[in-house]
């Protein structure tokens, strides 16, 4: 199985704490990771250095593919409509126009296309960060507590979307304190690396 | 590169449509429209003072918005997203001081006319003063995206920048204004030569003030 995502020994440092060490995983086409642990466990750090946002204290992290990233800011501007927010996404991923449209009915907001990101609630502006993952076509997802604010229905669309992805070859590294019920989901309890 | 001018337009938009366009050329006009009460209504005194009063203005004007440059997107997750998606902080640094310098340079260039007018400046000494800032923007831009990045974590952030910044302007002051002395020729060599230096230093100054904010 093709890897895209290797993390070998990776130790993580914020301020003066230690926050986890010698961590290593890896992460296959079709595959999925979930990060578990209390809050302070390094859920977090650990999506961000695999996202190249943090360097590891030590080891070393190796992508093979493009990534996309959810956390706890929707990188979405405000003032715009959804939909245009999202396209300009889509222009900065040179992804087309009907990818960003698929990625608005799978998560169910074409009714909210227009409306501006300013008014959207919690769980809304949270399906359209899923969305702008979505329509990035990017192979590997890193999602960092992906269904806060949401709804069942949402987190169902959710859960319909990761499982799509990984049927099409996609990977997921998912930081929950739930498993949000994902079927085939291989789990790190990040308690063991303090 | 598509998507590094789909960040410049979208930079330019945002300048444009929330007002921080606006900010600082309506800054420089007030500052030409308040001096002359200030020192009076003497024609010859406004005329040799204004211009210098003008790049004092235009200076400022270029710091006034720093507080929309930077900080707004790395709240928003913006700049996070670039960063994972590959873009060198370097270059997102040298598209938002592109924008910075069209956004509020081209105003100004506009807005210097009715200053100029205010402050009795006659046809050369506008020809002298809009070459100069012409020059002097994409330095300006520089160091207000700079200032920026450097304060885009601080509380208060955009006072401190200005005061961080402002030494590292006045050679172009100087030069700028010293472009306006018709014994200053080399000035305006010099006001290039202090341009040139800070427009391409500043991409990598503030490149790295961005990759900081993520720490």
């Amino acid at each position: 199985m093709t890897e895209l995502l290797r993390l070998d020994g990776v130790a993580c440092i914020r301020g003066d704490r230690l926050v986890f060490e010698g961590l290593s995983l890896a992460l296959g086409r079709g595959e999925a990771l979930w990060l578990r642990g209390p809050n302070g466990a390094g859920k977090s750090s650990l999506i961000r250095l695999a996202a190249g946002l943090l360097r590891p204290a030590a080891g070393t992290v190796t992508r093979r593919e493009r990534i996309a990233l959810i956390d706890e800011a929707a990188a979405l501007d405000t003032e715009l409509p959804l939909r245009k927010a999202l396209d300009f996404w889509a222009r900065v991923d040179t992804v087309d126009g009907p990818a960003v449209t698929r990625a608005m009915d799978d998560m169910a907001l074409a009714s909210l296309a227009e409306v501006p990101v300013s008014m959207l609630s919690t769980g809304q502006r949270k399906r359209a960060a899923m969305a702008r993952v979505i329509a990035s076509c990017a192979p590997i997802w890193l999602l960092d507590e992906p269904a806060n604010g949401m709804d069942d229905a949402a987190q169902a669309r959710l859960v319909a979307g990761i499982a799509k992805h990984r049927a099409n070859g996609g990977a997921v590294l998912l930081a929950s304190h739930f498993a949000l019920g994902i079927s085939d989901l291989a789990e790190i309890d990040m308690g063991a690396f303090v | 590169m598509t998507a590094l001018i789909a960040l410049f337009w979208r930079d330019l938009r945002r300048a444009w449509g929330s007002g921080a366009l606006w900010l600082p050329v309506v800054f420089f006009l007030l500052v030409a429209t308040a001096f002359p009460f200030a020192v009076g209504p003497d024609a010859p005194l406004l005329a040799r003072t204004g211009g210098g009063m003008m790049w004092v203005a235009a200076l400022l004007a270029a710091l006034l918005p720093i507080d929309r440059l930077v900080r707004p997107d790395r709240e928003a997750g913006v700049l996070d997203q670039l960063a994972v998606r590959g873009f060198a902080d370097e270059a997102v640094a040298a598209v938002k001081i592109a924008a910075h310098a069209i956004g509020f340079g081209l105003p100004l260039l506009v807005a210097l006319l009715p200053a100029a007018a205010l402050l009795a400046q006659d046809a050369t000494r506008v020809q002298t003063l809009a070459t100069g800032l012409a020059v002097a923007i994409p330095a300006l831009a520089s160091l207000a995206v700079l200032s920026a990045a450097l304060t885009a974590n601080l509380k208060g952030g955009s006072a401190i920048g200005g005061l961080l910044v402002l030494p590292l302007a006045v050679p172009m002051l100087i030069f700028g204004a010293g472009m306006l002395d018709p014994s200053g020729r080399g000035a305006m060599k010099l006001l290039g030569a202090a341009s040139l230096l800070l427009t391409v230093i500043g991409p990598f100054a503030a490149g790295a003030a961005l990759r900081g904010l993520r720490e």
